[in-house]
This record gives C-alpha cells, structure tokens and sequence, in this order.
C-alpha cells in the first residue's frame, strides 16, 4: 500500500497527459486530415443531388415494391432514433437469431414464399441465400449478383422495360473484390434504385 | 477456390507485416533508436520531465504491478464518472443523458482491462466525449498496459540476478508514442480515406426511397399503401387510423474513424458502432476490411518476433509463434467450413441456393455481402484468437459448431496470440506449464531460457493458465444459477445458454465479442461480467510479474546435452497439446450443454 501511495500521484499525471494526447490531440489530428483530405468519406458518404440528400451510399434500406431492387432483409427498428422535430426516424438491428432453430427455419420458408410468389419466372431456380437473410448490421447496402440477377425479370415487368435495361444497371452498380481476390463482389441496392427511379444518374 | 486464396493470403500479408513489426518494437521495448526517434525524442523528454521520471529508473516487480495498478485505477475512476456526468457535459450533439451507474461499471471495468465488451450501442448511448475522451484514451493506455507489463515479463526472462524490470512510466511512453500513435495515424487515415465517417457533427437522416408506416401502436404495417400527398396510409383498402408515415432514415456522424483504428490495433474491439464492424459506416468495403482485420494481430503476432529477437533466441520466438500458428489454423479451418455449409433450416430443402457460384452462399444470416463467408470467418478466427472482440458479422448467428470454435479459442485462455502483450505471456506461462510437465516426464529439472523452473514459477504459472477458466466457469456458473438471468437470453434452447456462456466467456477471456442476442444491460449481469473481466485481467498480470520478479532473481544455467529444448517440433507439438488439453477439460461439460447440444439436436 506504502508503495501505491508512492506511485499514485506519477501515475495520474500520466493519465491526464495521455488523455490529452489519445483523446484529444489524436482525435482532433484525425479529424483535421480527415475533413482536409477525405470530406466526402469522413461525412457519411452521402448521395447529394441538386443540394438535396438522397440517401447514405453505405447504409441500405427497406424494397418491397415489385419496381425496385430487393436488399438483404432487413430488421427494422424504429423506436430508438427521434429527429430534432420529434419525427421518428428508421434504423435497424441485426436478428441475431442461431440459423439452426425451428423459429429461423419458419422465418425463411415465409421469406421464400413470398419471393416465390414475387418471382414466377424462377420457380425452376432455388433463391439466392442473400435474399432470405437478414446481415451483420441490418444496414447492408449490397446484394450478391445471383441475388440480383434473380430478381431482373421482375423488375423489367414492374417498369415495361426490356430486362437488358435493367442489367446495365445494375452492371453499374456493382463493385469487385477488392485487388479482384479479397471480400466478394455486391450491388449497391439504394444506387440502383435510384437510377431506376431517375433520381441519380 | 478464391475463398481459399482469401484464407491463405490474409494470413501471409498479416505475418508479412508483423515480422517486421516486431523488430521494431523489440527497439521501442529497449530504448535504441529508432526511425521517429528525431522527431518525438522531444515529447518523450517533456512527458518525463512533466511526470517526474528518470529514465533510467528501474522498478522490481512489485513496483511495477502497483504502477499499472494505480495507473489503471485512475483510469477507472475518471472514465466511470465521465460517463455518469456526459448528459451535463460537452461534446454531446444527440442531448444524451449520463448512463446508469451498473452500466457505467461494465463499461468502465470493460475498456480497462481491454475486453472490450459493450452492453450498450454506442450511437444510441454514449456521446462524442465519452468515446474520444474517456473510451479512445483507454483503447489506447489498457493495449500500452499490456505491451508494458509484457516488456518487464520478457527482460524478467532475459536478465539473472537482479529485480531490475524497466520502468512502468518510460514503458507506457515508449509505448504509446513510438508504436501505438504513429500505427494508428496511418490506419485511421487508411480508413477514412476508405469511407469510414471521422466528424463532431451531430447525427444526419436522409429520406427513404420507400417509406415505413406504423400503426397508432407503432407496430410497423406490412404491405400497406402510403399516400405521401394526403398523409394517409390504408391498408387493403381501408384507411388506417392514426397511422405514423416514417420517411427519413438515421445515419449516425462522429468521430469513429480514429476511434476504430485503436480499437482494431490494441486488441480492444469496442466499436463506435453497436454492430461493430459489420456497420456499413464503421467498416464499409473489404479494403477497410483488410485494413482492420490485418489490424487485430497485427501487434499480438509482431510481439511473437520482438520476444524471440529480445531474449536473442530466434528460435524460441517462431517456436511460440508457430504453436499459435496450428491452434489458429485448425480453428479457421472449422469456422470455414461450418460456415460455408450453412444449416438445413436455412437451405429449405434445395429451395435457398447455399451454393458459391456468384455469391458467397453458406450461412449469410447475420453476415454482410460484401465480407460473405471467407471474410467474415477469417475475421471471426482473428477476433477470439486475439483478445480482440470486434465483429463484422454477428457470431449469434453462426452455425452450432461455427460458433463453438470462437467460443474455444477464448477458451483456451487467449493465447492464440492473444491480446496485445497478455496473449504472449500467457502463452509463456503455459510454456513454463509444458517444460514443467515435460521435465517430470523424462525425470530432468525443468529449464526455460536458460532459467530453472521451481515450485514458485510453477504455481504463478497456474494462476496464469487458469485465471481465464476460473472467470469464466465460476461467472457462468453463478450466472446460470440466477433465474432473472434466462430473461437476457434472445434465442430458444440450447443456443440460448451459449448466449450466456459465451458472455461470460468474452467476459473472461478479456475479448468482448458477444452473442449479441444476449442483453447484459441489466444490474446482475453488467456487475458480475465487470467482475470477471478485472479478475480475470489482473490477477493474470500479477502472476505474470510475479514469475519475471522470480525469474530475474535466478542465475543463468550453461545449456547442456540434458537440457530439454523449447525449440524444436516435440516442444511446439506439447505445448498445443497442453493449451488444448487444459482448455478441452475445463469447458468440455459447458459446451456439451450449449453448442454441442443444438449441432446433435437440429443439425442431425
């Protein structure tokens, strides 16, 4: 104890000295460069047309609607997050359910049903794993382009257009592994639903 | 096959960079110069003349425990009154209210001791001071702390007849100026530069492409129609009364970039967000994915080399590196394939495509697209072999054995690798184990390094070894036993008590991943995981500095035929061996409840 008194007082000083150094001076430095080099990147990536905010290029949203491109499935919460104005605002939380339970295994055959039902065309063809899970953040903005191309018939006929129409688009959209070996190649859903609907361009 | 490219070259790009890495600390640990040496030999100066320090001071081992001990107590009391006091402090652009105080305790004992556990969401919590000021410093100094008290347990090794063990305060220094802030400088811009978010702004919303309508109860109303023009919502025709249009969607701001980087980099793992690095705006793309994930062993492997080049015994060093080398391989190789098969409640009999032909097939539950299986399992093996605890993708939902694995890698006592300075001399503790075990067996006295093993390494060295089973049964157990607690649990069954035994097992092993499905905001089990994680940290600190205190005292002994060695392949195979054996026997009845239990019940 003799010798915790001794150091106690060296010991805070070093704290306080790191605080600032760790917690201050570092996050301040970050955010500098951040702001000076990557001010796009550093303020969430948002899609901004004509001054107006479109949406986050990184966090997906909810597609039900036959016209549109269908993401991951997504677990919605919408009690947490209220704007300044008090209007609620949508986020979402993964399911954090174990894949090998009878409540998960109810949960997709409904999933698959109503794909099915979606998508008569591919009634020969098993539906892309992506479309029937929920991801990691609930917020993943990309689909595999199985999961994409599966759903190209439907969207051509939602929108009278012809199905190539749909895939040149969707090609746009789409982003490789990274150095063509390391993640897996995905489509950013929000970035073709926006072009379907003439939003961005 | 590219999966398997991806498994390969993660691997061989994290020893590529860790190799050289490790010289270079094994420079910082013993004060030569080095390439920033001009240009922060200045800070270095003005912080010992600030605090008082000689640098040549030198501190036995009692000493130095008591420093790392008043150092992190006061870290303790200044980040849980922080976060007690946020809501009447500055930095807090979301009015957050100051967080209960059972909470602030896990927190708080969480970042000290560098496990990292969350039981809360960060966006939805803690403010911008919180995170920078209280939680970015103490990712920063608990990752220091540990490299430091490895620093002493290695020169406790290396030196005879003396209780000289370094000084804390020119460890921390060293520590934090020349390794920890220029690292972290380049991986926060490396990050940013990638789409991670680094601002004070307060957070954004942007519109839905398609709006969400709730009822007046708030339940969320399934394929209704939205008239946008007249605010109306009806449902198969009819109008829905009271109705609630949701239009915006929340985009957390603030400053995660340079916050992530130490939490990757110092084996923390806490993220900014509350779905860690599986959030698109903490994590987005598999560059940043590269970065981090190479991130999280980055130090825990370097440190392998900086041992073997300190105690001049190369060999001893790719030795331990090596036996960490076998458990993580044999360990992703089981993620991997559990994973890419998927489960049979998912493929629906041949109705879901679980294949890889232009997806990533296998389990996707709980995983992004972008990372899909080779990815995310790499990462999984990398976060519960280190003491990390970080995620892109939520281990809840991984398959039965999926999950076990990572659930045994913390197990194990974190020694495959580890965190950053406890995971090696952890490992060093069970290497004293094996030499111990394997002197009795051919009837020789004990060595390592040239040191005699004797009654009290033995027994430090067993404190060491079992500290971690010791949390975590003793946690999980009392935790089992306590009724309110089966409330926090999410899913049905057997995965159920894995969501439990995993929390106390994170809790243990210092790692702070979670079966997210577990709720841990609760007075019990926030109070008893910060119990764990504590114990569990500094009591295997203590044994560690108690064996270097020891061993520093002793006299060197010439090698000889008889000297048993710590070099070769019988030593790696043995002490694997023993790692896994002490691990398998302590938890085999724990994990026959949970994991085992749901693979023979759903799987079969």
């Amino acid at each position: 104890m003799k010798t915790f008194r001794k150091v106690l007082p060296k010991a805070t000083i070093m704290f306080l000295l790191f605080t600032a150094l760790c917690g201050i001076i570092y996050t301040a430095l970050v955010t500098g460069l951040a702001q000076l080099i990557f001010p796009y990147q550093a303020n969430g990536s948002l899609i901004v047309i004509d001054g107006k905010k479109q949406g986050c290029a990184l966090l997906g949203q909810q597609f039900t609607d036959p016209s549109h491109l269908w993401g991951r499935i997504v677990n919605l919460d919408v009690t947490t997050y209220k704007d300044r104005q008090g209007r609620t605002l949508v986020y979402a939380a993964p399911s954090n359910l174990s894949p090998a339970s009878p409540e998960f295994e109810k949960l997709v055959a409904e999933r698959v049903a109503k794909i099915r039902a979606s998508h008569p065309e591919k009634e020969a063809f098993p539906i892309p794993v992506d479309l029937v899970t929920c991801s990691g953040s609930s917020l993943d903005p990309g689909i595999s382009p199985a999961a994409a191309e599966f759903q190209v018939t439907r969207i051509a006929r939602a929108r009278s257009i012809s199905e190539e129409e749909v895939r040149q688009v969707i090609a746009r959209c789409t982003t490789g592994r990274f150095l063509g070996l390391l993640g897996e190649p995905t489509v950013n859903v929000l970035e073709v639903n926006l072009i379907l609907d003439g939003k961005l361009r | 096959m590219n999966s398997l490219i991806q498994y390969i070259l993660y691997t061989l790009i994290l020893v590529a960079l860790a190799y050289p890495l490790g010289l270079y600390i094994r420079k910082v640990m013993d004060g030569q110069p080095t390439w920033f040496t001009n240009l922060l030999q200045p800070a270095e100066e003005a912080f010992y003349k600030i605090m008082g320090v000689e640098r040549e001071e030198q501190m036995n081992w009692k000493k130095y425990l008591w420093a790392i001990l008043a150092f992190s107590g006061v870290g303790f009391v200044f980040l849980f009154f922080l976060q007690l006091l946020q809501g009447y402090l500055p930095a807090n652009p979301q009015g957050l209210p100051g967080v209960s105080w059972h909470l602030s305790f896990n927190t708080t004992a969480s970042f000290v001791s560098n496990t990292n556990w969350q039981s809360y969401n960060g966006e939805s919590t803690l403010s911008y001071l919180s995170q920078a000021l209280g939680l970015t410093v103490q990712n920063f100094v608990s990752a220091a702390t540990g490299i430091a008290a490895l620093f002493a347990f290695i020169r406790g090794l290396r030196s005879a007849q003396t209780e000289a063990l370094g000084s804390f305060w020119v460890d921390m220094t060293r520590t934090v100026l020349y390794i920890l802030l220029p690292l972290n400088l380049i991986i926060a811009l490396m990050l940013v530069g990638g789409g991670v978010i680094q601002n004070l702004k307060g957070a954004e919303s942007v519109p839905l492409v398609e709006p969400i309508a709730l009822s007046a109860q708030g339940e969320i109303l399934e394929g209704a129609h939205i008239d946008l023009a007249t605010k109306t919502v009806s449902l198969e025709g009819q109008v829905v009364p009271g109705a609630q249009i949701i239009t915006e969607q929340f985009v957390p701001m603030g400053p995660a970039a340079s916050q992530v980087a130490i939490k990757q980099s110092g084996t923390n793992g806490g993220g900014f967000m509350g779905t860690n690095s599986a959030h698109p705006l903490e994590n987005p793309n598999p560059f940043t994915n590269l970065v981090e994930m190479i991130s999280i062993l980055l130090i825990p492997v370097s440190l392998c080399f900086t041992f073997g080049e300190a105690v001049n015994n190369r060999k001893q060093g790719w030795a331990i590196f090596s036996a960490m080398l076998i458990l993580y391989a044999i360990c992703l190789i089981g993620v991997a394939y559990s994973e890419q098969a998927g489960t049979p409640q998912l493929a629906q009999k041949g109705q879901v495509d679980l294949s890889a032909n232009e997806q990533a097939g296998g389990n996707m539950e709980g995983k992004e697209s972008r990372f899909g299986i080779a990815t995310s399992a790499t990462w999984a093996t990398f976060t519960t072999a280190a003491s990390s605890g970080s995620v892109n993708s939520m281990h809840d939902s991984y398959t039965p054995l999926g999950g076990m694995i990572p659930m045994l890698e913390m197990q194990l006592g974190e020694v495959i690798f580890g965190g950053v300075g406890c995971g090696l001399y952890g490992m060093l503790g069970f290497a004293i184990l094996t030499v111990f075990i394997a002197g009795l067996m051919v009837g020789r006295t004990p060595e390592f390094l040239g040191k005699k093993i004797e009654p009290y390494e033995m027994k430090w060295s067993v404190v060491v070894c079992l500290a971690t089973p010791v949390a975590i049964l003793v946690g999980s157990g009392l935790a089992a036993a306590v009724p309110s607690v089966f409330d926090s649990v999410y899913n049905s069954g057997p995965h159920g008590f894995s969501e439990l035994l995993y929390a106390y097992t994170s809790a243990g092993g210092n790692n702070g991943s979670a079966f997210a499905g577990f709720n841990a905001n609760t007075p019990f089990t926030n109070v008893t995981l910060g119990i764990s994680m504590l114990f569990a940290r500094f009591v295997q600190m203590g044994a560690a500095l108690a064996i270097a205190g020891s061993l520093a005292r002793k006299k060197k002994i010439a090698v000889t035929a008889g000297t048993l060695s710590t070099t070769d392949a019988m030593f790696v195979f043995l002490l694997v061996s023993i790692v896994i054996l002490l691990g398998a026997l302590s938890f085999f009845p724990a994990l026959a409840l949970g994991p085992l239990a749901e693979y023979f019940t759903y799987m079969m």
